[in-house]
Formats: structure tokens, C-alpha cells, sequence
């Protein structure tokens, strides 16, 4: 039950400070990060940026600034801090380079509705548009990728500019907000003071779900035969999911969670039917296409869920809440919208349904969970433990060694992602971190330095592919000098997988650019070169002691498990295809006789 | 089907940019647009005019909600606002056709704004149909130069519906 798990601090912890007075624009950038209650921050100092990082050294304050290897991964380590805190994650660039750098992390945050400050430092306001020496656009970059931009013009603004910044980037759908300073305006002086409250015009994010809209919502549950109870990231932004522990348990149907709602709502819990999708489970998808109401809380239609559209459960009546109202219909018509927090709106459904239980005006849902529990039990994930090492059973080895222990994984994005999904366990919110919508192979490694670095004392593990790892392996580097003890569990195929699978499947075999290599580098003496701990598991036998090393080592620790590079993530559904037809591997094809 | 949208904005720099990019990035064609000041100095309005479904222009009416500094969204039809553009336009005129071009004009809602020696400049602030009637009309003579300023639009007092159901009421 998530309603007995630490849920990390709520994005309040905002302290005043009394700080005012004369000062630059870049000691004020501190003294705001102090005001909202930052403790930390990732950046690289450059030119632009530099009277920002000469007043870390100037002034006494109490924002630890750690020192990355390269932009993006100060961006993912505040995506990953955000993540497993819920709280808003503050990275640094200079302009330029500093802020292109950027951009993935802070696309991947939109994405997936991430709140990050994100802070670049520009030229200066007499060279924009020169194309002055590490001159871009940068808000025009950025345009399409944020919540909102910030270009500050005027030294006065910063403590307003900061204040909003941080008020659009944690509230509503929360997404990343871009403060872009001109160097000339972060040496100019303002007279300091933090505004209290924040008022834009603009910006009112806070909604009530409409009382009738709830009933009807409750009223469509109540008489629905085979509802599901379709759960998305929102339910974690929302900080959410013990009033979805309750609603579920009041409502009792099954609960399909998407890849980045994995934990919200604890895998082992026997309503759980768990991940959804290209790669879900066939019991999984199956209840959804077979379901007669589909109650959508915090999520979002998205491809990857659906299969092709038109062919989505298809039998469904829909309930849609939703903080975004543009979420609403843009992908599947709404029957019944619900707007508003899912804080306020799932309470509210809860009590509703329960005035109609305790009329008894419930239609049985017996018949419906027998069904989906026939087909759990019938078509569980599965795998064949013969040949080379498999991901799968590293996942295994994971989820049965460490499950005592608090453990946040991250991971990369492609096959061992999705046996991560597949195979672990996730029985607290926030305890998985991946990157969903932009799909960013690269964002495993800094996400755990950035989930450690907010929990120093939980173990922090990354699912990494060797294709992922290595386009932000150099991270390493910030995790020894920092001692954060995240562990990179590599699932080391030589190939890029995923895209190796597709090929294989789609394109008639032809592996088109696709061989990596899995000597090239050699992890362990990468792991080594960099000061942390490498170690290899290359059979069934080595993998526990291996995982147990680096758990108990707490030191920054690589290991390289090398598995058969053949193995394909089953089932799928192939892009556009229906989510009710999924392929299997050819040995196991009894589905079809029961198939939906 | 065509729209038209009224967009009222915080008069910040960047704010055209944010309006006009998002038409872009999921996927919209501006036909028209048009932007200036209001009543109030910190509010401007962006006026614009696309062609989509109604499924899409709802999709673009809560996404344009999601800028920030997007204050309000008025979708609007011909039926119940007022529509005008501003179109000048130079057309080849000898003297001896002068007089009857003019005439003709007038029946547009065109003005001479400038003679040249064998061109005739007309103004003409109207409802686009009508200046897209006007410029046919013109057609034959020769159009050397013409340009319009995109529509803008604002709501009549008693639109459409309120009429309508005020008939109810006395049927």
C-alpha cells in the first residue's frame, strides 16, 4: 500500500529568507534559489554565466552547486532530483553551447511533464543579435520545448522573474521554465527584496473538478460491468497516489499504470495489472481493449498506450481527468472530462461512489476481474532461461536481491528499459524514473546521480543499455568526484537493441548501423579509468555477487552484464498496430486461442 | 473550415513569436493575422485567421491557453462579429480610364489615396469577401501592387444566438 510509504517533501518547503538589500543580479539569482527552498543545483560555468558563478564563490548561501561533466546531465540530474523528490529541479548553463546542451534535457522534461528551472547565462544585452561570441537564441530555442521563457531585460525583474518561474514550473501540469540572463544584467544591482505572492494574469492553474462532472463519473463506474482504472504520470506530479490507493480500493477494478506511472500505484498490490502498451502485458492491454469504461487519471492517450487509435478499446466509454484541459479529447474523445487536481478530484469521486454503494447501486465487476484474472494468470511475462545471460533475469536478480531494500531505479531508454518495466517490482511512488516521451537514451546515468544526490541514503540504481551509456558515461566523473554511490547496471548486448529488434522484425534482418560491440570500451576499465567500481557478470551464476559488490561497496560502481544480444522484448505491438493483436515469440503462441 | 481567432496577449516582447509558433508546431496554416494595440497598453490582439476542423481549432484554442501570457481566446464567426481589413492597392490607370475606375471603386468602399501619371492608389477598409470582390473588379484594368493587412474582428453587441432565442421567446 503506497499510503504507508515515506511520499517525499511536497514542493512547499519554500523558506523566506530575510535577505534583502543592495546587491548584483547574480547574488539575487542565489538568494531567490535560497527563497524557494533549493538545496542544490547542476550547472558548468562559461563565460556568459560567469558573475553567477563568481557570486556562488562571493557570498555566503546554502545552494550546493555540483559540477557536471556536460550540460545534459546537470539537466537529467534535476530531472532525476525532481523526479524522486517532486520537487523543482534547478540546472545552469552558460550561453551558447551551455544552453544547446540543454535542450534534450529540458525537451524530455516537457515531455514528461518535469519541473525545472532551467538557468542560461546570454551575452550581453548590447551584443543580442550581433551573433556575438557563444550568441543563440536561446529562447527561441527553447520556444517550442518549455512551459514558459524568460529573457530578463532589467535587473529589477529577477525576484519577480524567479517567483514566477518557479510558481508555473511546479504548479498545474508541471514542465520546465527557462530564465535566460544577459551577463551585462547579472553584474547591474537591484535593491533585493522577494515578492511574497505571484500574480500572472495569464497563469490560474488551480482547478476544482466540476461537482456534476464528478457524479457522472461516479454514476458511469458504478454501472460500468468492466471498468479500468487507467493511470498515468499525473497521479506522481499530482502527488496523488494515496488518494488513488483509496479510490481504487473503494472502487476495486483493475488499475493499469503506464511506464511513467509505474509505482504510483504499488506493482504487488492484486489489483495491479501494470504496464500497458507496445510492450505491456497481454493481460494488460487485453483489459483495456475489452473494458466497457475506461476511468483515465493523469494520463495522456499517448501512442505507445494505444496502438493505433481507431482500434483502441473500442467498447470504451471515457472518463478523463486531467489537471491540462488540452489533454482532454486530443487524442480519444472524452465522454465524461474531468478537469482539476487529482488531489481535490479523486477524493471527491471516492466519496461519490461510495453514496452510490451504500444505496446499492453498484453493478457486479465479479465476472470482469475473474476475466483479467484468468488472463494474468495464463499470459504472464515470460522467458526462455536458455543460451546466454538474458535481461530479464538481471531484472529477476534485482527485484528479489534488493527487495528489503528502498531502491529508485532509473534507466536508459530501449530493450532493457522495457524489461525493467516488465520485470521489477516498483511498490513506492517515485521509485521509478525513466525517461517516457522523449525516449532520451543517454538520461539513465545523470537521472541516478540526481536521484542519489536527493537521497543520499537509498540505494539508487540505473538500468542502463551500453548504446544509452555511453552518451553520457562521462557523468561518471561527477559521480566520483561527488562519492554518489548509484550503481550503472549495464545490459550490455553490443548492439543498440531495440532498434536491432525492429530490424529484425520490419526490415527483413538487414541490422543497418546497429552493431556497437560489446568490448568497445571495456566498462570495467572505463569504470576503473574513472575511479569507480567496474565489475562484469557474464553467467547466471556471477550475477548475485555482483549485484550484492555493488550494493554494499556504496561506491560509484559500473557493472557490465553481458546478455545475449538476440533476445527481443515480447510481446509487442508493432507501431500502428492494434493493441488487442500483439506478437509473441513464435514458441508461445497459445494467446491465439484465447486471444480478444 | 475557416476561423477566426481573437487573441488577447500581455503586450510582452516574444509574446507574437510564442502565438505564432505554436500554429506551427502542431500544425496550423495562418491564412491571416494581424496584430496591435487595445484599450489597455499592456494588452495587445492577435487576430487570426485558419483553416482546420473543429476538432482542431478546439485543440488550438486550449493550447493557446496554455501560453502564459495568453490572456483570453475569442473564436469568433462572420455571423457574429464584425470583420474588416484594410487593403491598398495600386492599379494601372490612363487618364482616360480614371473616372470610370474611381466609380467603380466607390462601389467597394475604395478612395483614391494616390494619382500617379498612369496609376490610381485606392484604399479600402471593408469586409474581406468585399475586398476580395474589389480585386477582382480590378483585375482586368492591371493590379500593379496590392496589400492587405489581415483581418481583425470584435464581437457584435447582439450576436446571432441571442437574437434567435429572443425569437423563441416571442414565437
Amino acid at each position: 500500500m503506497s499510503a504507508t510509504n515515506p511520499v517525499p517533501a511536497m514542493p512547499d518547503a519554500r523558506k523566506r529568507t530575510t535577505t534583502t538589500g543592495e546587491m548584483t543580479g547574480a547574488e539575487a539569482v542565489i538568494r531567490c534559489l535560497e527563497a524557494e527552498g533549493v538545496d542544490i543545483c547542476w550547472g558548468i560555468p562559461g563565460g556568459a554565466i560567469l558573475p553567477l558563478y563568481d557570486a556562488f564563490a562571493r557570498v555566503e548561501h546554502t545552494v550546493k552547486h555540483v559540477l557536471v561533466r556536460h550540460e545534459q546531465g546537470a539537466g537529467h540530474m534535476a530531472q532525476g532530483y525532481a523526479r524522486a523528490t517532486g520537487r523543482v529541479g534547478v540546472c545552469i548553463g552558460t550561453s551558447g553551447p551551455g544552453a544547446t546542451n540543454l535542450v534534450t534535457p529540458v525537451a524530455d522534461a516537457f515531455l514528461d511533464s518535469t519541473p525545472l528551472v532551467v538557468i542560461t547565462g546570454q551575452v550581453p544585452t548590447h551584443l543580442i543579435g550581433s551573433d556575438a561570441f557563444q550568441e543563440a537564441d536561446t529562447t527561441g530555442i527553447f520556444m517550442p520545448i518549455v512551459k514558459h521563457s524568460y529573457l530578463v531585460t532589467d535587473v529589477r525583474d529577477i525576484p519577480r522573474v524567479f517567483r514566477e518561474a518557479f510558481h508555473i514550473a511546479s504548479t498545474g501540469r508541471p514542465g520546465p521554465v527557462l530564465v535566460d540572463i544577459p551577463k551585462d544584467i547579472a553584474n547591474q544591482t537591484l535593491n533585493f527584496t522577494y515578492p511574497e505572492t505571484v500574480e500572472i494574469a495569464g497563469y490560474k492553474p488551480n482547478r476544482t473538478g466540476h461537482p456534476l462532472q464528478v457524479e457522472a463519473a461516479a454514476e458511469a463506474i458504478a454501472r460500468s460491468r468492466r471498468p479500468v482504472l487507467y493511470v498515468g504520470g499525473g497521479v506522481l506530479n499530482a502527488h496523488a497516489t494515496d488518494e488513488l490507493a483509496t479510490f481504487a480500493e473503494a472502487v476495486q477494478v483493475p488499475v493499469v499504470t503506464t511506464l511513467m506511472a509505474k509505482g504510483a500505484f504499488p506493482d504487488s498490490h492484486p489489483l495491479c495489472v501494470g504496464l500497458p502498451g507496445m510492450h505491456g502485458s497481454k493481460f494488460a492491454n487485453w483489459t483495456m481493449n475489452k473494458a466497457d469504461l475506461l476511468v483515465t487519471i493523469g494520463a495522456r492517450f499517448d501512442d505507445r498506450v494505444t496502438g493505433k487509435l481507431d482500434t483502441f478499446a473500442p467498447g470504451a466509454k471515457i472518463i478523463h481527468i486531467d489537471i491540462d484541459p488540452a489533454e482532454i479529447s486530443k487524442n480519444r474523445h472524452a465522454d465524461i472530462p474531468i478537469v482539476g487536481e487529482l488531489k481535490q478530484v479523486l477524493p471527491a469521486l471516492t466519496a461519490s461512489y461510495l453514496e452510490l454503494r451504500s444505496q446499492d447501486r453498484i453493478v457486479s465487476k465479479r465476472e470482469w476481474k475473474d476475466q483479467v484474472e484468468e488472463w494474468r494468470f495464463k499470459h504472464p511475462f515470460r522467458y526462455r532461461r536458455v543460451g546466454p545471460l538474458k535481461t530479464q533475469y538481471v531484472m529477476e536478480r534485482f527485484r528479489d536481491l534488493l527487495a528489503d531494500r528502498d531502491v529508485i531505479y532509473t534507466t536508459g531508454v530501449g530493450q532493457h528499459q522495457m524489461w525493467a518495466a516488465q520485470w521489477l517490482k516498483i511498490e513506492r511512488p517515485r521509485h521509478f524514473i525513466t525517461s517516457g516521451g522523449l525516449g532520451t537514451m543517454g538520461f539513465g546515468v545523470p537521472a541516478a546521480i540526481g536521484a542519489q544526490m536527493a537521497f543520499p541514503e537509498k540505494t539508487v540504481v540505473n538500468i542502463d543499455g551500453d548504446g544509452c551509456f555511453q552518451m553520457t558515461a562521462q557523468e561518471l566523473a561527477t559521480a566520483v568526484s561527488y562519492n554518489v554511490p548509484a550503481i550503472h547496471a549495464i545490459l550490455n548486448n553490443g548492439w543498440l537493441g531495440m532498434v536491432r529488434q525492429w530490424q529484425q522484425l520490419f526490415h527483413d534482418e538487414r541490422y543497418s548501423e546497429t552493431l556497437l560491440n560489446a568490448n568497445l570500451p571495456d566498462y570495467v576499465k572505463l569504470a576503473e579509468a574513472f575511479g569507480a567500481l567496474g565489475l562484469r557478470a557474464e553467467t547466471e551464476e556471477e550475477v548475485d555477487a555482483v549485484i550484492m559488490q555493488a550494493v554494499e561497496s556504496r561506491r560509484p560502481c559500473v557493472i557490465d552484464f553481458r546478455v545475449d544480444h538476440d533476445e527481443k522484448v515480447y510481446p509487442m505491438v508493432p507501431a500502428g498496430g492494434s493493441s488487442a493483436e500483439m506478437i509473441d515469440e513464435p514458441w508461445d503462441n497459445e494467446w491465439v486461442e484465447d486471444g480478444v | 473550415m475557416n476561423h477566426t481567432l481573437s487573441v488577447l496577449v500581455e503586450n510582452q516582447p516574444g509574446v507574437l513569436t510564442r502565438v505564432a509558433s505554436l500554429f506551427a508546431r502542431r500544425g496550423f496554416n495562418i491564412e491571416s493575422l494581424a496584430v496591435g494595440p487595445t484599450e489597455r497598453e499592456d494588452w495587445s490582439r492577435i487576430t487570426l485567421r485558419v483553416d482546420c476542423s473543429q476538432h482542431s481549432i478546439d485543440q488550438v484554442v486550449k493550447q493557446l491557453y496554455k501560453l502564459i501570457n495568453v490572456l483570453k481566446v475569442n473564436e469568433m464567426t462572420s455571423d457574429d462579429a464584425i470583420e474588416r481589413e484594410l487593403m491598398l492597392v495600386r492599379v494601372t490607370a490612363q487618364p482616360k480610364d480614371r473616372a470610370d475606375i474611381i466609380r467603380l471603386a466607390e462601389v467597394f468602399g475604395g478612395r483614391v489615396c494616390d494619382v500617379g501619371p498612369t496609376s490610381l492608389m485606392f484604399e479600402a477598409i471593408e469586409h474581406p469577401d468585399t475586398l476580395y470582390a474589389f480585386e477582382e473588379i480590378l483585375k482586368p484594368y492591371g493590379i500593379k501592387e496590392l496589400v492587405r493587412t489581415g483581418r481583425v474582428a470584435m464581437r457584435k453587441a447582439t450576436t446571432e444566438r441571442t437574437r434567435s432565442s429572443r425569437m423563441r421567446v416571442l414565437a
